[in-house]
Order: C-alpha cells, then sequence, then structure tokens
C-alpha cells in the first residue's frame, strides 16, 4: 500500500472515498449519477421494444421477422416500384415511338421525360469518360458531343446506335468498326513527316511548305481511301475530318505522329442490356438534344 | 542455456529468410525477408557477444521504465509519421496531381491510405498503449514488470511488425481486409508479439502488491485480451505459398464482410476505447490531483462497454447483403452502448470538481479535458450514426471520416499528448521545457481538429444529400463527378486543418526533445515503494 493517507488529493468537503490507494491516486465512493443510469435503462427498453417490432433475434433456420414486416429490401423495391408505376407508360412510348418524330412541340411530356431519363443516365453512365458536361476530353479520345463534329454520324438512328451498340465493341457483333493502319514500318520515316506535314497543311495548320507537298501522295496511297482525298473523312468508317480544328487526339505534329505511326483505337462500351431500351433511346434523345444533333 | 536456446533460434530464423529472399515470389515478401534476415542476424551478433558474459545484476528495486522511455519516444516519432502521410493524402484529394506518375504504384492514394491509417492507429495510438500499459502497470500495482527482457522484445517487436506493415503498404502487399491489411506472415508475427505482451502484463499484474486491482488495469487487460482475440479470428487465412505474400481468407462473401467489422468496429472499441479509457483512468487523476469521481461507475461502464461493444460491428453494413436481423441487432447495441461509453467521460469530467481552476494555469490537463470532451462528441455521434434511416444519409460519405477523426484526433490524440506531457518529465526526472509550447500546441491542435471535423459534417451530409436526390420522376440528379466537384473546398479546409493538427505535433516534437536534452545523461529509474 503506497500514500494510503495521502491528504494533499482530499479536499474538506469531499465524500467518502473506497479506502484503496494505488500511486496516490484514490476513487470517491460517490453513486453513480440518477440521468446517467435512467437514461441507460431507457435505451436498454427502447432496445427491447425495438428488437420486437423489428427483424432481430436469430433462430435456427431464420430470424424473427418483426411485428412491423419491415424489411430493407422490401423498402427500396417500393420506392423502385412506385417510380415504375409512374412513368410505366412513357416507358413504353419511348420504345414504340419513331424516336425522330419526339420534340418539343408534338409530345412535349414524352420528350420532357426522355431529356430526364437521358440526363441522369448520362451522368451516371457517360459522364465518366465523356465529361459531366459531354464536352469530352479533348486529345484523350473522348469525343465532345456538344459540337456538330460526328465521326460516326449525328442523327438520333445514328446515335441511338453508337450508344446501343457501342464503338469496336468486341461484345457486340452489332458494333461500329473500323482500324486505322499503324504506318510504322510500312511507311519510311521520311514519307512519315512528308505526311505529318500535309495533315498539318490542310487543317490550316503551320506546315513545312515542301515536305507538305511531297505528302500529297503519300496521303493519297496511303490515307485517302479512308479519309478522302480531301481529307474530309468519312462517316461510314468513322475516319476523322482531317482538315478541321477538332481532334480526338490532339493536333499537333508530335500527335499526329503518333497516330500515323502507332494508330488510334478508341473503344466505347455498348449499353443495350445494361440499360433498358427506353434508357438507351432516352439518351440518344439527350445527346442529340446537347446542340450538335442532326 | 535460454542464450542457446536464444541463437539456435535466431540463426534459424536468419537462414530461413535468407532463402525467403532468394525464393521469394514477389518484391513485397523478398523485401520483407531482406529485412528479417537482418533484424535476426543483428540480434543473432548482439546475442553471442553477451552469450557466456557475466548476468548484469537486474535492479529489483526499481521500475523498468527503459521500455516505457522506447515507446514513449516511439509514440511521438510515429504520430508525425502518420498525421504527414494524413495530411498529404488528404490533399492528394483535393489535388490529384499530387499522385504523381513517377509515384504510381508506391505513393498514389490507395497505397498511402492505409499505410496512413495503420500509422495513427498501431504505430502511433499502439506505441502510447504499450507506453501506458507498462507504466500504469507498474505503478498501480507497485513491482517492476514481470518477464525480464520481454518487454524489451514486446517493444521491438512491435516496432519490426510495424516497418513490416508500413513497407508491405507501398509495395502492393495487402490482404484487403481494412486496418488488418497486413499479410499473413505479419500477422503471425504480431500474434506472437501481442502474446509476448499479454503474459508481460498478467504477470506483473500477478505479482503486485496491492489488494485491488485498478479499474486502469481493467480497461488495458480488456484491450489486450480482446485485440488478441480479434487480431487472430480477422487473419485466418491460407497462405497461397510459404514463398509468397499472398493469402487467401478463410471466410468468403458476407461472412467475411461479417467478420471484417466485427473485427473493424471493436478495432476502434478495445484499441482506440477501452485501450485509451485505461491510459484516462491513470494519467487524469494523476494530473488534476484528485480522487477518481465514482468507483460504482467505473464498474458499471466498464462491464457494459465491454460486453456490449463486441456485438455493434453490424451497423457498419447497413444495406448490404447482411441479413436484416444481424443489422437490427447491431444498431440496437450500438444505441444501448451510448451510455456506458459516456460513463468513461463523466467520471473522467467529475475527477476535476474540485480543480477545475487548474484548466486555467494548465495546459496539460486542458489537453485531457478537451479529449474527453471529444470522447464524449463522438460517442454520441457513432450510435446516432448506427440508426438505420441516419446511417443511409451517411455511410460512404465524408461523415464517417468526419466521425472517425473527431475521435482519433480529438480523443486518442488528446489523451495521448497529455499522456505524452506528463510522462516525459517523470521518465527523465526534469521539467517539462515550456509550458507555453504546450499552449501553441492545445490551440492548434484543437482549432486543427474543428476544421477537420466540421469541414467533413458539411461535405458528408451534401455528399449523401446529393447521391440520393432524385427528380419527381425518379431520376438521379447528381452524377459522382458532380458531388466530387462540390466537395473541392471542403477538402482543402480539411487539409488545412490537417496542417495545423501535425504543426501542433512538431511543436511538441520539439518540446519533448529540449525535455530530454535537459535531462543530460542516462535517466535513473523510479524506485519501487517499500510495502
Amino acid at each position: 500500500m503506497t500514500d494510503q493517507n495521502n491528504p494533499s488529493n482530499l479536499q474538506p468537503d469531499d465524500p467518502d472515498t473506497t479506502g484503496h490507494t494505488w500511486d496516490g491516486i484514490q476513487e470517491f465512493n460517490n453513486p453513480l449519477p440518477r440521468w446517467w443510469l435512467w437514461c441507460f435503462y431507457l435505451t436498454i427498453i427502447w432496445g427491447v421494444a425495438y428488437t420486437v417490432l423489428y427483424p432481430a433475434w436469430p433462430g435456427i433456420s431464420g430470424a424473427t421477422a418483426g411485428i412491423l414486416g419491415y424489411s430493407t429490401r422490401a423498402e427500396v423495391s417500393e420506392e423502385i416500384e412506385r417510380f415504375d408505376a409512374l412513368n410505366a407508360d412513357l416507358r413504353t412510348q419511348l420504345t414504340e415511338v419513331e424516336l425522330a418524330s419526339v420534340n418539343r412541340e408534338d409530345s412535349p411530356e414524352l420528350y420532357n421525360f426522355a431529356l430526364q431519363a437521358g440526363s441522369a443516365t448520362f451522368a451516371n453512365w457517360c459522364s465518366q469518360c465523356h465529361g459531366a458536361g459531354a464536352a469530352g476530353v479533348q486529345a484523350a479520345g473522348y469525343p465532345n458531343l456538344l459540337d456538330d463534329d460526328w465521326l460516326w454520324g449525328g442523327t438520333l438512328e445514328e446515335i441511338q446506335a453508337t450508344i446501343a451498340h457501342g464503338i469496336r465493341n468486341e461484345e457486340d457483333p452489332d458494333t461500329r468498326w473500323s482500324e486505322m493502319t499503324a504506318f510504322e514500318g510500312i511507311l519510311s520515316d521520311e514519307e512519315i513527316s512528308h505526311v505529318v506535314n500535309h495533315v498539318l497543311s490542310i487543317s490550316g495548320q503551320e506546315a513545312d511548305a515542301t515536305l507538305a507537298s511531297a505528302g500529297d501522295g503519300v496521303f493519297l496511297d496511303n490515307c485517302a481511301a479512308c479519309h478522302g482525298d480531301a481529307g474530309m473523312g468519312d462517316r461510314f468508317l468513322g475516319a476523322p475530318n482531317l482538315t478541321d480544328a477538332i481532334w480526338l487526339y490532339g493536333g499537333s505534329a508530335e500527335a499526329i505522329e503518333e497516330t500515323v505511326r502507332h494508330s488510334r483505337f478508341g473503344v466505347m462500351p455498348g449499353w443495350s442490356g445494361r440499360l433498358s431500351e427506353a434508357e438507351v433511346n432516352a439518351t440518344a434523345l439527350y445527346v442529340h438534344s446537347l446542340g450538335g444533333g442532326e | 542455456m535460454s542464450d542457446y536456446l536464444k541463437l539456435a533460434v535466431l540463426g534459424l530464423v536468419t537462414v530461413f529468410a535468407a532463402m525467403g529472399a532468394n525464393y521469394g515470389l514477389d518484391v513485397a515478401y523478398k523485401v520483407h525477408a531482406w529485412i528479417i534476415m537482418a533484424v535476426a542476424g543483428g540480434t543473432f551478433l548482439w546475442q553471442l557477444r553477451r552469450t557466456g558474459e557475466p548476468a548484469v545484476p537486474v535492479p529489483t528495486g526499481e521500475y523498468m521504465d527503459g521500455p516505457v522511455r522506447a515507446a514513449a519516444i516511439a509514440t511521438a516519432f510515429w504520430g508525425i509519421v502518420g498525421f504527414l502521410a494524413g495530411v498529404f493524402i488528404a490533399f492528394q484529394l483535393a489535388f490529384p496531381a499530387l499522385n504523381f506518375d513517377w509515384a504510381q504504384g508506391y505513393a498514389n492514394f490507395g497505397r498511402l491510405r492505409p499505410l496512413h491509417t495503420s500509422a495513427v492507429i498501431f504505430a502511433f495510438g499502439g506505441n502510447a498503449l504499450i507506453a501506458a500499459s507498462f507504466y500504469i502497470v507498474q505503478r498501480t500495482s507497485a513491482v517492476r514488470m514481470w518477464g525480464g527482457g520481454l518487454s524489451w522484445f514486446v517493444f521491438w517487436g512491435y516496432q519490426l511488425f510495424i516497418v513490416l506493415a508500413a513497407t508491405g503498404y507501398l509495395m502492393g502487399s495487402t490482404q484487403g481486409q481494412e486496418y488488418a491489411e497486413p499479410e499473413w506472415y505479419v500477422d503471425l508475427w504480431l500474434t506472437v508479439v501481442w502474446v509476448a505482451f499479454l503474459l508481460v502484463y498478467l504477470g506483473t499484474i500477478l505479482k503486485r502488491k496491492e489488494p485491488h486491482i485498478y479499474v486502469a488495469n481493467w480497461f488495458l487487460l480488456s484491450f489486450i485480451v480482446t485485440v488478441a482475440l480479434l487480431h487472430v479470428v480477422n487473419n485466418l487465412s491460407i497462405p497461397v505459398s510459404i514463398w509468397g505474400s499472398r493469402s487467401v481468407q478463410v471466410f468468403s462473401g458476407v461472412q467475411n464482410a461479417m467478420t471484417q467489422w466485427w473485427y473493424g468496429h471493436n478495432a476502434v472499441g478495445f484499441f482506440l476505447t477501452a485501450g485509451f479509457l485505461g491510459m484516462m483512468y491513470y494519467f487524469i487523476p494523476k494530473q488534476a490531483e484528485r480522487p477518481v469521481y465514482s468507483y460504482k461507475l467505473s464498474i458499471i461502464h466498464f462491464w457494459a462497454l465491454i460486453f456490449l461493444y463486441i456485438w455493434a460491428g453490424p451497423h457498419h453494413l447497413h444495406y448490404t447483403a447482411l441479413p436484416d436481423w444481424a443489422s437490427t441487432l447491431g444498431m440496437v447495441f450500438s444505441i444501448i452502448l451510448w451510455m456506458p461509453s459516456w460513463g468513461g467521460m463523466i467520471n473522467g469530467l467529475m475527477t476535476l470538481q474540485g480543480a477545475w481552476d487548474k484548466l486555467r494555469t494548465d495546459p496539460i490537463l486542458r489537453m485531457m479535458v478537451t479529449s474527453l470532451a471529444f470522447y464524449g462528441m463522438s460517442t454520441f455521434e457513432g450510435p446516432m450514426m448506427s440508426i438505420r434511416a441516419v446511417n443511409s444519409l451517411s455511410h460512404y460519405t465524408d461523415w464517417t471520416i468526419g466521425h472517425v477523426h473527431s475521435g482519433a484526433l480529438g480523443w486518442n490524440g488528446m489523451i495521448t499528448f497529455g499522456m505524452l506531457y506528463y510522462l516525459f518529465p517523470k521518465l527523465w526526472h526534469v521539467k517539462l521545457y515550456s509550458l507555453r509550447a504546450v499552449s501553441w500546441h492545445f490551440w492548434l491542435a484543437t482549432v486543427g481538429i474543428v476544421l477537420y471535423a466540421a469541414s467533413m459534417w458539411v461535405t458528408g451530409i451534401m455528399e449523401g444529400l446529393m447521391w440520393r436526390e432524385v427528380d419527381a420522376q425518379g431520376f438521379l440528379v447528381n452524377s459522382f463527378a458532380d458531388t466530387v466537384e462540390a466537395k473541392f473546398p471542403m477538402y482543402v479546409v480539411r487539409g488545412l486543418g490537417g496542417i495545423m493538427f501535425l504543426s501542433g505535433a512538431l511543436i511538441m516534437a520539439w518540446n519533448l526533445w529540449m525535455t530530454v536534452r535537459s535531462a543530460g545523461n542516462k535517466p535513473a529509474s523510479d524506485l519501487v515503494p517499500a510495502e
């Protein structure tokens, strides 16, 4: 026993201690605070009552269901069913209607529903690549959907097909498919530098005129089959227009050379199957409405 | 005899580690084999030089304070490492460019996040608990620590565990169990160290000279025993190869999730609550120089706390594959746990009755009292967040992060700082170098925590509301990226709070360093009081 009677720690009005001392520490013999005890009892009573109302006590092959019949799964599916019932008509219409005929004037309710559904679907499934504002990521291969420059076509049906089946999506036979040749090893370094300058010049950028004109022939022999003689591109093949200022992978000499040498192969997943037909159609209408739809 | 046995074991470990360094299937395993080989080989040589030498007489009349000093220093050191990692990953979240390309696979957020959590919980908190346990159990039992050099083994063995865990995270060695990420061989090592910890602790209690066991020791013992149980069960796994760091968990699916959160929640309950309550029950009465408020309260809230805590884990798994009945029980036990948790706060705060005036002059006591205030706040917030309806908003949001940090920084951090300011002068027999610096530390830490917790409440609740927001037709209004963008300002505020907390800790490290320097040569240990 140490410091059994350590008067320095005690004051005149102090309650009794338990009589023990450890390294000078004593303990008062105070009762449990009443409010604390009653709160503790209340939580216990509440706890027992709650386990009677809600699923709680496990047995051998199951658990008590609780007299309220509550279940988290039921709670969620009720909410989903409520909205499904609310939107059932509009959903059916969206899958049956000719998409091009849905517009603000003739079918305002359906059109607004489609834009709402489309923007929610876009925010959840498309914005990861195309950006929350659908502006894409310039030079990283994620196309801007706000402009009128379309790789595979910008009509409602074309946008719908792209969303449903994806681009270069190996899991869907109906996907859009094309593959640019990687010209490294096919063209010499000199020819590559010629054709890069040619592309720079037809897109209105600064280029070495001699090299660019030397690239005319290289372009016609190797690139024109897809990109067209004038480099205007071909939507049937997803071949981009090379004469404008819009670049999917960057328009600098370095970026173009990288594209010529090693090609590009952007992939977009197909969404039919993961999204309902109504959601795919709604998303097509939404993307079409963003500004560049044809 | 035992020296030769030690040499044989160390030699075998060294040889085995050398084989591991050669045959290792992955980088983490090989690096760890090298570390283990160096440590075991070095210890072998050290042991070899001592073998056959005349034994140094054990000063039985003195407390064994060497391991306490070492653990106190380690607490300050690992604390700063952990806080620094935390500040850095906070800014990585605000500015993703800080996930440098050249450091991908080593210093990106995913690798550093477990490094931060383990550094603060297990390295900072663990060393604080080792220091507290060893100091308190000797003082309140009035005997020298049991086990001879075993307490040194506990200290160094635990540091080796920390190094293996931390380097493993950086190299991607993880079994994917939150707060139990280290792989199988690190787990086995911690088990050995922890059993030694339990033996030292129990041995000292058993040979005590006091007739009764002091309340701090109940809490510390429950912490050591329960953590052993949690650690073993949650780390049950089968190594893919003895030469590789990968392993497969024994439980799968929802059973694994439930075991993990039984572990995860009780790591909070027994490591960060029961253990630190043990610390509180010794250092607050000492610093306040007042008797503990109520023995009855301490005994009732102790048994209620340890009985109830162990069932509360399922509240981490509301609205998941976990059956509703288990989720209900987890929630009910969490609510009933509210008052038993507050029992510790009441007992600590009321101990200041008759000594409240000391708060004006004693920044150390102020730190301890503030820690209790944060303890009370987070042990109210916890049961509230365990309610299913509240949890459906708060879960997966930053609210959880704010909750955890008001507990970790406010309660665990502040009580540990208070303990270190109390311990260093006692252990080195000098006065604390600067009380003014303690005041600075107190205010920096307090304001830092408030910034941290408040910003996380704001962003957590905002994020929860944004996630669940649907329009009249049931469509989600916000994309995930919208919520990330909206959180940015609060992420910066949180980072600033972290910087303040870290600055306070740096001031503390300097203050403690100057305190030790003023002590001069090797410090003497306190004498065990005569019967």
